[in-house]
């Protein structure tokens, strides 16, 4: 790091340089810390529903209020936590895994992050301007076009704003991924996390703009008047359903497979050997995103689609379980006569594969469409899908938060912290929602405010809310640990965990343009291949010489606030025409800034190869 | 890796300037990836409307869509858009060749068949409103018919926009290897709004009229 930049600057050049950036790398922990603010939000969301149901006829929340919040629980976890914290491993990581300086598209990246942010903002808007949505995450026709007040329209436009913001990022990544790798870095040679970047980033593209559709009929007949939904004037409601389910399907592999890829990149590593079935891996997590498109329906059983119909989706489904399968088997074939290092990292996956593999076979039984009659929107279900998310996604990003610390702040985060964390987390997991496969079995429904005494609930409530807290002591610790490891954690500066990757072969903290000079990658782990069979440096696969970088912009920013602006008038036009006052400037905002970048020249600059050897001097 | 090259420079342009630079490139591929998302984006919109087509319920105003449509009017339509297309590829034809101001000239020509369509198409819908109460409020047909139909026109608007833009500011410097791939990919987006027309004339109005 050069000493101009190592000085302190002010917090108001912090700032814009944060709100203007183009630079995967501030981007990831601006994804970083967006999603971590609202997974603690969802969090606090989730002990209020446990506490609220620790005791029979509790009543410590009022009903409307209950509803309010599941809703939001589920709707925060999904899009504003899971899938930001997501993204932001993926743009801290992947550009470094294939040897790219830059993304394809900097500034569509940085708006994606912005619009994602607003979007989430504007959301939880709701909770101040008379009640947040209480409808579901799924937010079903018709009760969420009779659902009263504004809550299911901050729902609407929220989700769309983010919405629109996960798609940009999904096709940056999938552009990056297939035009920017170093040279030798070949698909089949790519780091299992690029991978599934690159095929979630698929299903981000195809299934997103469902979402967006549904979304839109929601939003015209709850704001102008459509009939998409209302039987009296031959709407339907099952069309919701659908468009729903096609999105929300494929989110569940949007969410795992990158989650897959972590696992796959933190077991390698600790157990110093390749990943096992490095191709079959590959395949795998292709037919899972192929199938993953073809099991929506898998969801509406008890619609009354017909026996044919849902045969063809439950044996679909099951399918799913054969490509998961030899993904399970390769991580357990990987750990296999390693030398298993058990750091936090790998604890994380170690436990995933139990975990995640109960949420599987529950899975396979909801598939089946006649047994799935008896567990439809019970808490068998909550059990099943929190075993995938939390067991599958949560976990993954735990792991990859604290693999890929170091690499994105310059500190390991402190080992014994990271395992108090790790022990609380797993076993309040575990008690809150194993015990919940039996709630639903003995017949208690989801989303319920209350349940009555007697009826054999209360243990199983209790222990659950027991666990809950549990997880909620593990990620304070987490909390504290940051906090301790920034303020007092060791520099590290290359490579901590002894990695395989070229991620790792870059100094700590990784200069802007990340590489220096592009490194020739000769085979799979290509570090590992330098490690072993080189001195353990990348080759250049170039001179030294000037590199091109993007500008920075504030126009995403504005663009996105345009948006929110835009958003807040459509919601309040029913109620007042001062809102197109709002819907004029927030639309004015957003086109004009797109023609601002449309018609202003943005070549972006160069860094100086003088330049670049003087800095070099200094880093070695 | 020559970073030197002056990629606002008109002179010695290479055969397919699109794609010459890496940002023309992952321009190009980016889009025809945004492109396939909208076209579930369009899927989804055409699967509701074969699902309400017609559904009207106890709609006050129900006209069937085969009393609804004018098939003449369509026709008219999708000449103008279908030539447009084939205007806007004789513009990319100039670009590959250099010819900037060919270039431009097929470009307005292309902006002003997709006006004359977008005129067509707001004097259908005045005339729907007019004589047959069908609105967007009218009945659920009316809401699926109005929203596929609206977001294809809105795409038309934008298209539109985005054409003038990238013309009104390059009028003056001509062709280089930054503005190309900005003109190409507008192009791009000119056919897939082209096409989807294609599956709209057919699945809303001849099988409307007919089916």
């Amino acid at each position: 790091m050069s000493t101009a930049t190592a000085k302190k600057r002010g917090f108001g050049s912090v700032l814009w340089d944060y709100l203007t950036t183009v630079d995967h790398k501030k981007i990831a922990s601006l994804y970083l810390i967006g999603g971590g603010f609202f997974f603690l939000l969802g969090g606090l969301e989730a002990l209020l529903i446990r506490l609220q149901l620790m005791y029979p006829e509790n009543a410590l929340i009022g009903a409307q209020f209950y509803n309010e919040v599941f809703t939001m629980h589920g709707t925060t976890m999904i899009f504003l936590a899971a899938m930001p914290l997501l993204f932001a491993l993926m743009n801290a990581v992947m550009p470094l895994q294939i040897g790219a300086r830059d993304v394809a598209f900097p500034f569509i990246n940085a708006l994606g992050f912005w619009l994602f942010l607003f979007g989430g903002i504007l959301l939880n808007l709701s909770w101040f301007l008379g009640g947040a949505p209480d409808a579901g995450w799924t937010s079903y026709a018709p009760l969420s076009i009779y659902s009263p007040g504004h809550g299911v329209d901050f729902y609407a436009i929220g989700l769309q704003i983010s919405g629109f913001g996960t798609l940009m990022g999904g096709i940056n990544f999938l552009v990056t991924i297939v035009t920017m790798r170093a040279p030798g870095m070949t698909y089949m040679r790519m780091p299992l996390f690029t991978w599934t970047t690159f095929v979630a980033s698929v299903l981000i593209l195809f299934a997103f703009p469902a979402l967006t559709v549904g979304i839109f009929l929601l939003t015209f007949d709850r704001l102008f008047g459509a009939q998409f939904f209302e039987a009296t004037m031959g709407g339907n409601e099952i069309i919701w359903e659908h468009l729903f389910w096609i999105f929300g399907h494929p989110e569940v592999y949007i969410l795992i497979l990158p989650a897959f890829g972590i696992f796959s990149e933190i077991i390698p590593v600790f157990s110093k050997k390749r990943l096992f079935g490095y191709s079959s891996m590959v395949f795998a997590t292709v037919l899972i995103a192929f199938l993953g498109f073809m099991v929506w329906a898998h969801h509406m059983f008890t619609t009354g689609m017909g026996p044919v119909a849902n045969s063809i989706f439950a044996v679909a489904t099951m399918a799913i379980a054969i490509p998961t399968g030899i993904k399970i088997f390769n991580w357990l074939l990987t750990m296999w006569g390693g030398k298993i290092r058990l750091t936090s990292p790998m604890l994380w996956s170690a436990a995933f594969i139990p975990s995640f593999l109960l949420g599987g076979v529950t899975g396979v039984m909801l598939a089946v469409a006649p047994a799935d009659f008896q567990y439809h929107d019970s808490y068998f279900v909550v059990a099943h899908f929190h075993y995938v998310i939390v067991g599958g996604v949560v976990f993954g990003i735990l792991a990859g938060v604290t693999y890929w610390w170091p690499l994105m702040f310059g500190k390991v985060l402190d080992e014994k912290l990271s395992k108090w964390t790790f022990w609380t987390f797993f076993t309040g997991f575990h008690l809150t929602f194993f015990i919940q496969h039996f709630l639903g079995l003995m017949g208690m429904p989801r989303r319920y405010w209350t349940y009555l005494e007697g009826q054999e609930f209360e243990t199983g409530n209790f222990i659950s809310t027991i666990g809950a807290f549990l997880m909620g002591v593990g990620t304070i610790i987490l909390l504290y640990n940051i906090i301790k490891t920034s303020v007092s954690g060791e520099k590290c500066t290359r490579d901590p965990w002894d990695g395989r990757t070229l991620e790792w072969s870059l100094p700590i903290p990784t200069p802007h343009y990340n590489f220096k000079q592009l490194p020739l990658v000769r085979g799979l782990d290509a570090l590992w291949i330098e490690k072993t069979q080189g001195n353990g440096k990348m080759i250049p696969a170039e001179p030294v010489d000037d590199i091109h970088m993007p500008n920075n912009s504030i126009l995403p920013f504005v663009i996105s606030l345009g948006l929110f602006i835009a958003g807040l008038g459509v919601i309040y036009r029913v109620d007042s025409n001062a809102a197109y006052i709002a819907i004029i400037v927030g639309f004015v905002l957003t086109f004009g800034s797109m023609l601002v970048r449309s018609v202003k020249d943005d070549l972006g600059h160069h860094i100086h190869k003088e330049d670049l050897e003087k800095e070099g001097a200094e880093v070695e | 890796m020559s970073t030197h090259e002056d990629v606002l420079s008109s002179e010695n342009l290479p055969h397919e300037p699109e794609k010459a630079t890496l940002e023309g490139k992952n321009k190009f591929l980016g889009f025809w990836f945004f492109l396939g998302g909208e076209t579930v984006l369009f899927a989804s919109l055409f699967g509701t409307y074969l699902a309400l087509k017609n559904s009207f319920g106890n709609a006050e105003h129900a006209t069937p869509s085969q009393e609804l449509f004018g098939l003449e009017l369509v026709f008219i339509m999708t000449m103008f858009l279908l030539t447009s297309s084939l205007t806007s590829v004789y513009a990319m034809y100039h670009m590959k060749n250099h010819d900037f101001k060919k270039m431009m000239l097929w470009l307005g020509i292309t902006v002003l068949l997709g006006l004359a369509f977008l005129a067509c198409e707001i004097y259908e819908f005045t005339h729907y409103y007019h004589e047959f109460h069908h609105t967007f409020t009218s009945s659920a047909f009316g809401s699926a018919f109005y929203a596929l139909v609206g977001f294809h026109g809105a795409h038309v608007v934008f298209g539109l926009c985005w054409i003038v833009a990238l013309m009104v500011r390059n009028a003056r410097r001509g062709l280089n290897l930054y503005n190309a791939p900005k003109f190409y990919i507008s192009s791009l987006y000119w056919h897939f709004i082209d096409v989807v027309w294609v599956f709209i004339f057919t699945v809303v109005y001849l099988m409307g009229k007919v089916g």
